[in-house]
């Protein structure tokens, strides 16, 4: 800790190359569940990135005084209070996204990104870097939705943010829409096709293994 | 004074991480802390919060009536109106002293409300207010189209729920789920169009009067049935339930028999 840690690095690292969905494979229930429209994954983006930067510094300035043995208990009170003053703060000004997320917002508390930035980076640095690391990976989670998101919503209903972009055919348009898209599955794959393309670029990404298949002799009997 | 104070607060500090003192210290501390935020946030955004569910509400209620199968036609017929009205579910006559702006602070005197013994507390409320605010259509001098409040318990929590009648009182008109907390995806599914577009034309009692509407299990048979969700019979039941108690001899039974006999 003596020197200083490279600010732009930690923020832009969790980005894409330590993204924490596509690399780490974290948080991926709220990713799939709330991704059918640019405006709920965009609020969720923003109540995760807030929620995770906040319990970062938070966590960190009273790091040196955690006991080890509640530290995991001390960290969820920590971000489940701050994830119920979130949902409150949206059910009063943006009631409408609220419904839509339902109990996305209150699930944040059991993301496990959350949980995994604050034990893993914020319990031992100082909160500056905590928090710009906790933003840096709020930032990369946030990307992934959207990305999800702008294509489920554009191929789903063919609006960006609830505006019209491809035409649709029932309104006089060209454009029909795979309601597929609209249901969770697709978010499986689309969310897979991402990861398979990070990995390809970056090939250092791919796991090994973990099981090797049988022989062909064994298979063809 | 302070110095005193500081010093304990080093001492506790100072304390190793893994001592008992310590450990109780710093749970009770940070549950403290979260305890006065969010108590704090809920009781600063609670008036926000009520005022959109009311607006809510009321856009519900709209379009529960612009819903109904040739209400805009009705709506617009009779000045496009809606008269409110506050009754007494006991004698099912028009509150004499509560008036819709009152019903509020009436209603938060224990004194208005009426405890239900099991055997009668159909919807799982424990007790019922004495007063209710209806919202009624009429036609020239018949009352066409009557919309109640209802809620009871769900499985998730209690369901809130207005209801629309048609003026003979045994006809459903619509049903609009205001406040719910059912599963999503299950029981959640009360809140979509396609299970609430079931309800209109379904009929609340048989010739002989006797109560007969019941959320099926499955798809709906017969006149006095809407189709079930599947996966979610508790939810079901509640909002059976919760029908067949408001709409009974505890509900607003009596202020439907006053509309039958014309007194409205």
């Amino acid at each position: 800790m003596a020197r200083r840690p490279d600010v732009w690095r930690v923020l832009t690292e969790p980005l894409i190359r330590q993204n924490p969905v596509t690399l780490q494979i974290l948080g991926i229930c709220s990713a799939l569940a709330v991704t059918t429209t640019m405006a709920t994954a965009l609020t969720m983006a923003v109540s995760l990135t807030v929620v995770l930067t906040l319990a970062a510094g938070i966590i960190s300035s009273i790091r040196r005084h955690i006991p080890d043995s509640i530290r995991l208990i001390v960290q969820i009170v920590i971000v489940a209070s701050l994830v119920i003053v979130i949902d409150q703060v949206l059910q009063a000004y943006l009631a409408e996204i609220s419904r839509a997320l339902s109990v996305y917002v209150g699930l944040i508390t059991t993301n496990c990104l959350v949980l995994g930035r604050t034990e893993a980076y914020a319990r031992h640095h100082p909160p500056l870097p905590a928090m710009v690391d906790a933003f840096g990976n709020g930032l990369g989670y946030s990307l992934v939705l959207l990305i999800v998101g702008g294509l489920r919503e554009l191929f789903g209903k063919g609006e960006l943010f609830g505006v019209v972009v491809l035409p649709l055919a029932d309104a006089g348009g060209w454009f029909t829409p795979l309601s597929l898209m609209l249901l969770a599955p697709s978010a499986f794959f689309i969310l897979g096709l991402l990861v398979w393309a990070i990995r390809s670029w970056w090939p250092e990404q791919a796991e090994a293994p973990e099981h090797v298949p049988p022989g062909r002799a064994e298979a063809a009997e | 004074m302070a110095e005193p104070d500081t010093t304990i607060w080093r001492r506790l500090l100072a304390l190793p991480n893994e001592s008992r003192a310590k450990t109780i210290l710093v749970a009770f501390l940070v549950s403290a802390a979260c305890a006065a935020l969010v108590s704090g946030a809920t009781v600063v955004l609670r008036p926000i919060q009520t005022a959109n569910r009311a607006a809510e509400e009321q856009a519900r209620i709209e379009a529960l009536v612009r819903g109904i199968p040739g209400m805009a036609d009705l709506l617009t017929r009779s000045g496009g109106q809606l008269s409110t009205v506050v009754i007494d579910l006991e004698t099912g006559r028009a509150a004499e002293n509560v008036t819709p702006a009152t019903l509020e602070t009436a209603l938060s005197d224990p004194d208005n409300w009426t405890g239900l013994d099991p055997a009668a507390d159909l919807a799982g409320l424990g007790q019922r207010p004495d007063f209710a605010q209806v919202f009624l259509l009429r036609e020239g001098d018949d009352v066409s189209l009557i919309l109640l409040p209802l809620s009871g318990q769900g499985y998730g929590g209690r369901i809130d729920a207005i209801m629309a009648l048609r003026g003979d009182t045994n006809t459903i008109a619509g049903l609009a789920v205001t406040r719910h907390a059912e599963t999503p995806g299950l029981g959640g599914r009360i809140d979509e169009g396609a299970w609430q577009a079931s309800f209109p034309g379904t009929l609340l009692r048989d010739e002989a009067g006797e109560m007969r509407f019941r959320v099926a299990r499955g798809p709906a048979s017969g006149v006095h049935e809407v189709d079930g969700i599947t996966g979610a019979t508790r939810t079901g039941r509640g909002v059976t339930n919760m029908v067949r108690f408001w709409l009974g001899p505890d509900g607003y039974g009596p202020f439907l028999d006053a509309i039958r006999r014309g007194g409205f």
